[in-house]
């Protein structure tokens, strides 16, 4: 594929999160820089790693401790950085949306879920009612809900976790976002489950060509999901490649995460553990296999 | 060998040179003895840092060094009446004024504090471990024993706590010591509910399952694992229902049911002052401005170490 | 452990294991008439998603739940309902989440000597040393509270106070799936040698298809409270499964999107 000319919907330079409380202040995030286009880009890396930050500093929902710097963060031709909390109140929802781990916290527990869908809608769209409705029952539809007039009138804390996600993912695709923020979207899944979720995803955002920022642990999931994969650690993207050269990752630490996974297609003795480093909290980091 | 992450994130980086300090912060405790000092240091340092707490911790200090030196505190014999010098304002002779009987109002309510410490601690010590014993087993066993501990409970708070305790000063006599125990009975359910629902949630964790895959006893569990995981809540909440007990016993002194006159307990005084309010208010002003600024340092520190001791925090 | 199949007789054996729960009317049956043998010195793994009854059949052998009906055996010999001391001794189990499972007001060498104590061992001190140090933690974390410990640390305490009595066997229950995966890899490494090392028998439980292929040597594959096929790691590795829901789920384990990722390049 060739170098795409058209400007990338995020394009971040410098970023850091520093958190300042009394007894310390630590950098979640130091000096991270990427781009995301129209395409799925995965953010891996181990708890503690900045990962989930980095996805909320892109809509500014860093906790009130924490202050966010840059060089520059855009999104498309907004500056993020300048924003103030109204213009990020119309980015958020409208042009980035976020999915969050569970469904169960997100969906509000009183309301029924095709009432939350059609006011989602109506939020973004002046439309009647009816238009709305109809509008949430092919959204549900387009997630493969099956039987949507059913679902509609359910409270969240009657349908499974897979379903609640998909329902989710359909409320974040109502108002057509250029970006989907999903932090940890399948973690709370079961494995067949899971491939589902991410079949629906997968599709609905290339055929709508939405930019998807996908924040995971799983190495092996992103690596067969997504089309590039961004592997941080202690606040840094340590490699940035697209997800088929994983195997060829450069960063000793990316080789160690690949390497400590047990593996279903070969048998190990014992797990390569990762030895940390301390000079790769500074040292050199890659991109594409090479030096950046 | 695997284990290459022995050196913890968890340690704190100043390295003191010698003393007790450097004993306190010493990356590795040598001993559980050290280990628990270590914990209660930590625990200070945050309740140091919390203004109130540490004010009411403060009132409470004074408060028992002057009851514990009352006798050496006071101007003047606390029971001599002296006709001559009745309703006296404050002033130099009687710093806190006198009382309709001429008594010396200051040196009373040293001595008066002596009482309401006294009442404090001993409806405490009987309280909290009824309180936590019926609380942990109902919740722990659950079952019949249960539903038996708490129906028993539910009686209990079914009366308001001061009408509940005058009823047991009523069967069981004008008093002291029948004050401690009717508003000890009076105030255990409240404790009881709280451990017991602390229980329901601590049976159900993991590590509880762990003693009990050790194959330890019910009894073990109960006394070894439940009960240090409700103490925290159960000193908080002791140390609120201070004031309550405070007022309490005021209340049945103020009643004539608690400590009887000449005593110079503050509820006892606070009543027999309110006959000349309108002319003499120190009488009943200071005492019960005692009462208030006691039991308000008892909310405080309880407030203070509810965010110290919660669980929660390690 | 070439041959699974020897003719000795097993060490743990579930005849006809059904588990139910809720009121009696409305009784709801989790795990329904599962068998399988487990032979000493063997890892034996059980697969499936939440709620397929995999970890309920982990609670009741372990002693935690009484209430089912079918037979379980140690050493052919029928386990009673309430388990008594002596298979506590003989049988330990580790559980998932190391932040619920150590208690937070004691400091680990407390959290060892509860065991020792209970079944009455000598040399506290000493096995105490001995055990941290199997697990790879050194004498420096032998008077720090859980709080002070990271998630593979506690993990590494929890498999020493289940080890320090000298069990036979050790119950798994997702020993790993809260950690990240580089301590996974460290804690995967550990159940491993010391499984050799102490002659362990393993039941575990988990999600984690290649976290069964690793460590186990025969999974049983659970889909609604039944155990629907066995299969030993190499047929997993292979995926060479008979039912349907069992190539499903290796398929789904293997790869993250139906029809695989090409659409995208």
């Amino acid at each position: 594929m060739d170098k795409p000319l058209v400007k990338p919907l995020i394009d971040v330079k410098d970023l850091t999160i520093r958190f300042e409380t009394p007894q310390r202040t630590f950098d979640a995030a130091r000096g991270v820089s990427f781009t995301i286009g129209r395409e799925k880009v995965g953010i891996v890396g181990e708890s503690g790693s900045g990962k989930s930050q980095t996805g909320r500093a892109l809509l500014k929902l860093t906790p009130k401790v924490a202050t966010i710097s840059a060089g520059h963060m855009r999104f498309k031709d907004t500056d993020l950085l300048a924003a103030s909390e109204r213009d990020m109140r119309k980015i958020r929802g409208n042009h980035i949306s976020m999915i969050l781990q569970d469904p169960k916290y997100s969906l509000n527990p009183l309301m029924r879920i095709g009432q939350q869908i059609v006011e989602a809608y109506r939020l973004h769209h002046r439309s009647p009612k009816a238009e709305a409705r109809e509008k949430a029952l092919a959204m549900l539809e387009s997630v493969q809900i099956r039987d949507p007039e059913r679902v509609f009138t359910l409270f969240p804390h009657e349908v499974s976790g897979g379903m609640g996600q998909r329902i989710m993912i359909a409320m974040m695709l109502i108002p057509e976002p250029d970006l989907i923020i999903a932090d940890e979207p399948t973690s709370a899944l079961d494995v067949t489950v899971r491939r589902q979720v991410l079949t629906i995803l997968d599709e609905l955002v290339t055929r709508r060509g939405t930019g998807l920022m996908f924040i995971s642990h799983d190495l092996n999931l992103v690596a067969g999901f997504c089309d590039r994969v961004l592997v941080m650690y202690a606040g840094r993207i340590m490699e940035d490649l697209p997800a088929k050269e994983l195997p060829k990752a450069q960063h000793p630490y990316t080789q160690a995460l690949l390497q400590s996974l047990p593996r279903l297609d070969a048998e190990t003795e014992e797990l390569k553990v990762p030895v940390r480093d301390p000079s790769w909290l500074d040292g050199p980091v890659y991109r594409n296999g090479v030096l950046a | 060998m695997t284990d290459k992450a022995i050196t913890s994130p968890a340690i704190p980086t100043a390295q003191p040179t010698a003393g007790l300090g450097a004993w306190l912060r010493a990356p590795v405790p040598t001993s559980p003895f050290h280990a628990r000092m270590q914990q209660f240091w930590l625990q200070w340092r945050r309740l140091r840092a919390n203004g109130s707490a540490l004010f009411g911790l403060c009132v409470i200090v004074f408060l028992l060094i002057a009851a514990t030196f009352a006798p050496l505190l006071a101007t003047h014999d606390i029971f001599e009446q002296n006709l001559a010098t009745r309703l006296l304002a404050p002033s130099t002779e009687h710093w806190l004024g006198t009382d309709e009987l001429g008594r010396d109002v200051y040196s009373r309510l040293l001595f008066g504090a002596r009482i309401t410490l006294y009442i404090a601690l001993l409806t405490t010590v009987i309280v909290a471990p009824i309180g936590l014993i019926v609380g942990t087993t109902a919740g722990y066993l659950g079952g019949w024993v249960d539903t038996v501990l708490m129906r028993i409970v539910d009686v209990f708070l079914a009366f308001p706590n001061l009408i509940l305790a005058l009823a047991f000063v009523a069967a069981l006599g004008p008093g002291i010591e029948n004050a401690i125990i009717a508003i000890s009975l009076a105030s255990w359910p409240p404790i009881a509910r709280l451990a017991r629902a602390e229980t329901l949630t601590i049976r159900k964790s993991d590590y509880i399952a762990a003693v009990r895959l050790q194959g330890a006893s019910s009894l073990r569990i109960i006394f070894g694992h439940i009960m240090p995981m409700c103490i925290p809540s159960v000193v908080v909440r002791v140390t609120l229902n201070m004031a309550a007990i405070i007022l309490t016993a005021a209340g049945l002194g103020f009643l004539g049911l608690g400590a009887q006159p000449p005593s110079p307990e503050w509820g006892t005084m606070l009543s027999s002052g309110r006959e000349f309010v309108m002319t003499s208010w120190w009488i009943a002003a200071i005492p019960g401005t005692a009462i208030l600024i006691t039991s308000l340092a008892f909310n405080l520190l309880g407030d203070g170490l509810r965010d110290v001791l919660d669980p929660r925090h390690g | 452990m070439k041959s699974p199949m020897k003719p000795t007789r097993p060490l743990i054996e579930a005849i006809g294991l059904s588990i139910s729960f809720g009121p009696l009317h409305a009784r709801n049956r989790v795990v329904d008439d599962v068998s399988f043998r487990i032979n000493k010195g063997e890892a034996y793994g059980l697969i499936g998603e939440s709620g397929c009854g995999k970890s309920t059949i982990l609670r009741v052998l372990s002693g935690l739940n009484g209430d089912y009906e079918g037979a379980l055996t140690l050493n052919d010999r029928e386990l009673p309902k309430k388990r008594d001391k002596d298979f506590f001794r003989r049988a330990q189990m580790v559980f998932q989440d190391p932040y619920g499972s150590l208690h937070p007001r004691k400091i680990v060498e407390k959290v060892l000597s509860e065991p020792l104590k209970i079944h009455g061992f000598d040399r506290h001190s000493e096995r105490i040393a001995e055990t941290l140090d199997a697990v790879g933690l050194g004498a420096s974390f032998r008077y720090r509270y859980p709080h002070e410990l990271s998630g593979g640390q506690r993990q590494r305490v929890a498999i020493a106070r289940a080890l320090i009595i000298e069990p036979e066997i050790l119950l798994l229950d997702e020993p790993t799936s809260a950690l990240d995966v580089s301590v996974q890899a460290e804690i995967l490494n550990l159940l491993k040698r010391l499984r050799v090392e102490r002659n362990l028998t393993y039941l575990m439980v988990s999600h984690d298809l290649a976290v069964i292929a690793h460590i186990c040597e025969r999974a049983g594959m659970m889909f609604k409270g039944r155990i629907i096929e066995e299969l030993t790691s190499q047929q997993i590795r292979k995926s060479e499964a008979r039912e349907d829901y069992t190539r499903e789920f290796l398929q789904a384990s293997v790869e993250a999107v139906e029809r695989g990722p090409e659409v995208a390049a």
